[in-house]
């Protein structure tokens, strides 16, 4: 089979019909259309390729002096992308950070908490926490990159809705949260093996041994 | 507040059960749970102390599937979670992949949007209303609502042939044009709903087993809304004035003049009481959004290949359930990286724990019905 798929790519050994036969015809054609093309206009060339919009820009406000004045180098980037603020911080320092955004900055509502999968890159995850502040009708996001086996400090005793959503992000990354009252899964089954939203998890597959114990059929596909 | 507002705990620690103490399963399989919610009850007597929701039977992986499809294909995907309001999930995602794009949708297409999410809401509603009287036992009103409800999806069918996923927005606007009775349809409802929400008052908001009900029962404060992160009519029943077609306008809300009803105890009663005033709400945004839907194209200028630049996108409505959230993440390819939605029933359904606590069990069915989830929704 190796051989049979090799063959035709090289070209120091073809085939001895091909070598004799078919490629004389084609090249006569070519060459009969060949003179046309210098006379007729040449195709506009393609415009320059545009420079990429770089739409996260730092970001330098009020806000980021504040952060950046209080924590310094635990606020690792401070970005605006698509008008939308966020904060790249040092998950170390997430609890502090989380409380002083909380009862001075008033973002009252963690609106979401969720992770984004970059395996690439040396901080394997990013945890991303959506906040809303009702006093000033604004919201901020939180970026925190974290490694592979890196855990997080958990934000439920700051907002206890990151509860579920925290076990929401165990079970489909992998993430652990130190002090979380009840970490386990959620919406998969308890025993179930691997993290779901990971890269590296192909959508095709699952936790075969456990679809045949529990389901009693051999795919679940 | 940090150490009460969760006791789920409390189940697993406390394995020495009293002389009295019992624990019940409540689901996957109980019709009033709508849906395949189940919940773990400690009961010491008839009184709840303590409870867990076990849920994810109906996962899909919804978000997994965003990463292996483009941008149009995951589409009709997201009609799929909240199958009571799929017009509703439609365009919070069309409008998230939108700002991401960074194209805007024309103001005839906003407006056909707003018209169409408003009556999704007032459907969704009736629905709710329906089913929760049902459980609490009421028959009456799931027949009246089934009736009105049913006037709107004759209107979504006619509109884009679908009743229930009903796909009707397109990324940069909508792919079907309104139909030739659209507005005369839509006027027709209205007019006629503000009689039929009277029927409901009349069967209900006096009624005394109503009343007795749902009084006092499942109390949520609004400190405990936000610390929970519970959103929509449950977050307004405890008094905190917020609505995100108010506070970040989207589609063509900040056209509209619309009140925001908010009730005072938080109990089930409120909650009764601010949905349907969010009906008659949702009626008058359709009977103004009617008057004048502008002429214009209806599709921006959106390619057939969506290749969002690289970055990251939030966008949020409010779904008739509460915040619903969308959180985009391009690396610049035709598939999304990362599609995160938050769910506003998911996110809801975890102060159930806070709700019944000290109530009965019948009460526990009046709460799973006052918190309006879906359970496509809470599993995805």
């Amino acid at each position: 089979m190796a051989d049979e798929s090799k063959a035709p790519q090289s070209p120091d050994n073809p085939k001895p019909d091909a070598s004799g036969t078919s490629t004389a015809p084609p090249e006569a054609p070519k060459s009969a259309a060949a003179p046309p093309t210098p006379t007729a206009p040449k195709p506009p060339s393609p415009p320059p390729p545009k420079p990429p919009a770089v739409l996260q820009v730092p970001l330098d406000n009020d806000l980021t002096q504040r952060y950046r004045g209080r924590f310094g180098p635990a606020i690792f980037d401070a970005l605006e992308d698509r008008k939308q603020p966020y904060l790249v911080i040092d998950a170390r320092q997430l609890t502090e950070i989380a409380r002083y955004t909380r009862d001075e900055e008033k973002f009252d509502l963690l609106e979401d908490y969720t992770a984004v999968d970059w395996p690439r890159r040396e901080k394997r995850f990013d945890l991303v926490a959506i906040l809303y502040s009702f006093a000033y009708n604004t919201r901020l996001r939180l970026k925190i990159p974290l490694a592979a086996n890196e855990a997080a400090a958990s934000l439920v005793p700051v907002w206890p809705v990151a509860n579920w959503l925290e076990r929401e992000i165990f079970d489909m990354f992998g993430i652990r949260f130190t002090g979380h009252p009840d970490l386990k899964r959620i919406l998969l089954p308890e025993d179930w093996r691997g993290h779901p939203l990971r890269k590296d998890y192909d959508i095709l597959k699952q936790d075969d041994a456990w679809v045949r114990e529990n389901l009693g059929i051999e795919s679940a596909q | 507040m940090e150490n009460t507002l969760h006791d789920e705990t409390t189940l697993k620690q406390n394995t020495l059960l009293g002389a009295d103490e019992l624990v019940i399963n409540m689901g996957p399989q109980h019709p009033s749970t709508h849906g395949v919610l189940r919940v773990k009850l400690k009961l010491d007597g008839e009184r709840v102390i303590g409870s867990e929701c076990v849920i994810g039977y109906l996962h899909r992986g919804v978000e997994k599937i965003a990463e292996n499809r483009s941008y149009q294909q995951f589409a009709p995907y997201v009609d799929r979670m909240d199958y009571v309001a799929a017009v509703s999930n439609g365009l919070g995602y069309c409008e998230a992949v939108e700002k991401l794009l960074n194209v805007e949708a024309p103001p005839r297409a906003r407006v056909i949007r707003t018209i169409l999410t408003e009556l999704q809401r007032m459907a969704s509603h009736l629905l709710w209303l329906g089913t929760h009287a049902l459980d609490i036992g009421a028959l009456t009103p799931l027949f009246y609502c089934m009736r009105e409800r049913e006037e709107i999806l004759k209107i979504f069918e006619k509109y884009c042939g679908a009743r229930l996923t009903t796909h009707a927005f397109r990324i940069g606007g909508l792919q079907y044009e309104s139909y030739d009775t659209f507005e005369k349809d839509v006027e027709r409802f209205c007019r006629d709903f503000e009689r039929r929400i009277q029927e409901y008052v009349d069967l209900l908001t006096g009624n005394s087993i109503w009343i007795g009900r749902t009084r006092n029962v499942g109390v949520l404060s609004g400190a405990d809304c936000i610390a929970l992160g519970v959103s929509g009519p449950v977050l307004r029943a405890s008094g905190v004035q917020w609505d995100v077609r108010k506070a970040t306008p989207y589609a063509a809300y900040d056209q509209y003049k619309f009140e925001i009803p908010v009730g005072a105890n938080g109990d089930t009663y409120d909650r009764y009481m601010v949905r349907m005033e969010e009906m008659r709400q949702s009626r008058l945004i359709c009977l103004q959004a009617i008057e004048n839907i502008p002429a214009g194209p209806i599709l921006g200028k959106v390619g057939k290949v969506l290749k969002p630049a690289p970055g990251e996108i939030y966008h949020s409505i409010e779904a008739p359930k509460g915040i619903l959230g969308f959180y985009i993440v391009s690396d610049g390819g035709t598939q999304p990286y990362r599609v995160r939605i938050r769910p506003p029933s998911f996110i809801n359904l975890q102060a159930f724990n806070k709700m019944v606590r000290g109530h009965l069990v019948a009460d526990v069915v009046a709460i799973i019905g006052t918190l309006d989830i879906v359970l496509g929704e809470v599993d995805r």
